[in-house]
């Protein structure tokens, strides 16, 4: 790191501790053009990736996933199918990678860390009162700590929305920083739930502010709103990320999650990856897709590609 | 690294012939005295075909069949009429997009993804649009009964070929003229697939007559006392010699000419966005554009920022094969053309501008030039006065709205001028004062059958597209 990103660093670290400061650095931001943000999009959806690049695409894909289930019926059994496939995503060819993590509820984290151990898959758990993220702040960090101790070495936290619309910035800033504390070694994800901040001046500076109280990622929904990741949202939060380690040095991942649901769409996302931050991010360290549905189509272009032929649904499990 | 695989076009989907005859009131037919030249492919300057010359013998047969044609059919004919044929042109093209798309890269060096996305969807709509026209002329404006000129002689140049040719010819069609068209001598390949597009519609012989040949066609064509009307799009220089050559006839005259446009960009602006409007302000089309955002003017207070972002936006172009589907920046039309833009950029760094241009590895066949940009130009510089007509982008800072009007305004051209800023009053205010026929705002170079397009001072007159289109080619 140079000197003066260490000590825009610094600077920056400073704007936490007063309400005004944040205010005034976050509105200072560019704005975002709607129209011109969703063209460019649009446009780098048009990118032809065909044959090796495609091959290639897709087994990055298949490590960027973080394979998802967060419902009300999640039992042990369930959790754990899904992480044995996290572990071998296509039973049938060995060569095919494992995926980037397992994303559970705290209370699934110790039924997957018993399967994943040593695996070198990492083990999600979203907490701080996902999805709402409507709790008082001992009780998320509660379940922040409950989740790392159960052996989860991600966090995958909801901003307070309610404060953030509010533009009490320095309280959805605090949270961020206490979570993180709460971690420890844990990487924490930020969800900034970008269908309820709906404008793309918003989803920048909460992309800002996350990054600003420490955040290692920064993801894009909880898909359980109705907006999920669209590919412009996605495109501001990796212009953020660029910006943000031009200004401090410290690189920082991005995972649109909800709602990508197959090959095609994510290739779209590496493609808007690879043409806006460069190769630094084409990594599972760096980009995830919180999805379910995808890997199955991944595996299944994956398996065209090696074969030439379209095998059935049935020949990928449904775990 | 990401490296995209070669992702090309197949070049299968249209059959070029070996040579073309001249479409001359309903049929290709030889020229009189023989003459031909080649059109070429300019990214591999492969000959793709020989085309006839046409003399003035044969622009005359043209004429007169164009002539034949708007007394005993097109003139007569109801409106409703006309429009079911513009309709069915309009749908044959779309039918036949892939097939135009991929004759008009090839021709013109053009990269498929802006033939496909833009130049031939663009003409579509522009024949739908004025085929709605066609039977509701009376409402345009025009008085009750408007009436149309006669026969209409069109040249065209060879940056956007086919979308130029329906800029031409659906309205004059939609009014109730006839035309005889002269696309560029070298991209003449659309035109004559949209002379076959004809035929394939039943368009009644003689109403679009299309004659291949360079200036000398192209005089022969304006200069013809059986012409009613003349529409050039082209360089100011030529644009100055026809209407010399039109002065005292009864010829109605339009005009769109050179330009040297304005994008500017104040502090406000939303700077991701800006970058996107400059770089396609100018590297669109390989900056083949006459409307193209050629003049960056930047706020100086954030100049640095904007020329950075830029800078690392560039470096992402993909300058190579116009027929694969992930290149952004094709070939240069013509040997011409490109020793011309090599001029003007050489004098741009003799002057004492800054050139910079991202590494970038050209192919060894063809005509082609990496996008360019030219820092420290001042208004005194070749490069901020001479249309380039080359993805070449000269960069002059301001430090005042009343300043950049000034430096915006301060050309003898005036098609186009861009403004990038999150201030609504400051659009308004701006728009206002820009000498430009189109002004845009947090975009660039963005089109629409229904808006017109044209210029102030040296960059033409007259209006084509939208409503005040239909005046060119009505007697008003």
């Amino acid at each position: 790191m140079t000197a003066t990103a260490t000590s825009a660093r610094s600077e920056l670290s400073e704007l936490g501790r007063s309400e005004t400061a944040l205010r005034t650095f976050l509105h200072g931001l560019p704005g975002v053009d709607q129209v011109g943000a969703e063209q460019r999009a649009a446009q780098l959806g048009t990118r032809s990736i065909k044959t090796t690049a495609k091959a290639e695409a897709i087994d990055l894909a298949i490590r960027m996933v973080d394979l998802t289930t967060l419902e009300g019926a999640d039992t042990p059994g369930k959790v754990r199918a899904l992480a044995a496939k996290a572990l071998r995503p296509d039973p049938a060819d060995p060569s095919c990678p494992h995926v980037g993590a397992v994303c559970v509820y705290p209370a699934m984290v110790p039924y997957v860390a018993e399967v994943l151990r040593g695996s070198g898959v990492h083990l999600a758990s979203v907490a701080t009162a996902f999805p709402s993220g409507q709790a008082p702040l001992e009780i998320k960090l509660a379940d922040t700590r409950a989740a790392v101790e159960a052996g989860a070495d991600e966090i995958d936290m909801v901003i307070n929305r309610g404060a953030f619309l509010a533009g009490r910035y320095k309280e959805v800033y605090d949270e961020i920083v206490a979570t993180k504390e709460a971690c420890g070694d844990a990487h924490l994800k930020v969800i900034l739930e970008t269908g309820e901040l709906a404008t793309y001046d918003n989803v920048r500076r909460a992309s800002w502010l996350a990054m600003l109280a420490g955040g290692d990622f920064i993801k894009t929904s909880t898909g359980k709103v109705p907006v999920a990741a669209t590919p412009p949202v996605t495109l501001v939060m990796l212009e953020a990320v660029r910006d943000f380690r031009a200004a401090t040095g410290r690189q920082v991942g991005v995972k649109p999650a909800g709602g990508i649901k197959t090959t095609k769409d994510a290739i779209k996302y590496l493609v808007m990856v690879n043409e806006t931050v460069g190769p630094d991010w084409l990594d599972p360290d760096w980009f995830r897709f919180g999805a379910s549905s995808l890997l199955n189509d991944l595996l299944m272009q994956r398996t065209k590609l090696t074969t030439g032929v379209y095998a059935g649904p049935d020949y990928f499990t449904l775990d | 690294m990401f490296e995209y695989a070669p992702a090309p076009e197949s070049r299968s989907v249209v059959d070029i012939k070996p040579s073309y005859g001249l479409f001359v009131d309903g049929k290709f037919v030889d020229p009189t005295d023989g003459g031909s030249f080649k059109s070429i492919n300019p990214a591999s300057e492969e000959v793709l075909a020989e085309i006839a010359e046409a003399g003035s013998q044969d622009v005359d047969r043209a004429v007169r069949a164009a002539r034949e044609a708007y007394e005993k059919v097109w003139g007569p004919m109801p409106g409703r009429d006309r429009a079911k044929y513009l309709f069915r042109i309009a749908r044959i093209i779309q039918e036949r997009s892939r097939e135009l798309a991929v004759l008009e890269s090839l021709d013109n060096g053009k990269p498929i993804k802006e033939s496909r996305d833009v130049d031939v969807p663009l003409v579509a709509a522009h024949f739908f649009y004025y085929a709605g026209w066609a039977d509701k002329l009376e409402h345009a404006g025009f008085g009750a009964n408007p009436r149309p000129l006669g026969v209409a002689a069109q040249v065209i140049p060879w940056n956007f070929p086919l979308l130029m040719l329906a800029w031409k010819i659906a309205p004059a069609l939609a009014a109730g003229n006839t035309v005889v068209l002269k696309p560029a001598e070298t991209t003449p390949l659309t035109a004559l697939l949209f002379a076959e597009i004809c035929q394939q519609a039943d368009l009644p012989a003689g109403v679009v007559n299309i004659v291949t040949g360079a200036g000398e066609t192209g005089r022969a064509l304006v200069e013809h006392p059986g012409v009613d009307k003349v529409a050039f799009t082209g360089s100011t220089e030529v644009g100055k010699a026809i209407a010399r050559a039109v002065a005292g006839t009864r010829k109605k005259l339009t005009l769109e000419l050179g330009g040297k446009a304005a994008n500017i960009v104040f502090d406000d602006a939303p700077v991701d966005q800006a970058v996107e409007g400059i770089v396609n302000g100018i590297f669109f089309n390989q900056g083949h554009v006459c409307c193209a955002g050629s003049r960056l003017l930047v706020q100086e207070s954030v100049a640095d920022r904007v020329l950075e972002s830029l800078k690392r936006r560039m470096a992402q172009l993909r300058v190579g094969d116009p027929l694969d589907k992930n290149t952004d920046i094709g070939a240069i039309n013509s040997a011409a053309q490109l020793a011309r833009i090599r001029e003007l950029s050489d004098a741009g760094a003799a002057e004492g501008a800054e050139r910079w241009s991202p590494p970038c590895e050209l192919p060894d066949r063809g005509f082609w030039f990496a996008p360019t940009i030219f820092t420290g130009v001042t208004q005194a510089h070749r490069i901020a006065r001479e249309e380039i007509f080359g993805p070449v982008l000269s960069v002059l800072t301001f430090r005042t709205p009343a300043e950049a009007v000034e430096k915006a305004n301060n050309t003898p051209y005036g098609l186009s001028a861009g403004i990038w800023t999150d201030k609504g009053s400051r659009i308004l205010w701006m728009a206002d004062r820009l000498r430009a026929g189109v002004v845009w705002a947090n975009t660039f170079n963005k089109f629409d059958p229904t808006s017109p397009f044209g210029g102030y001072k040296e960059s033409g007159y007259g209006r084509e597209g939208g409503r005040h289109g239909l005046e060119a080619y009505l007697n008003v």
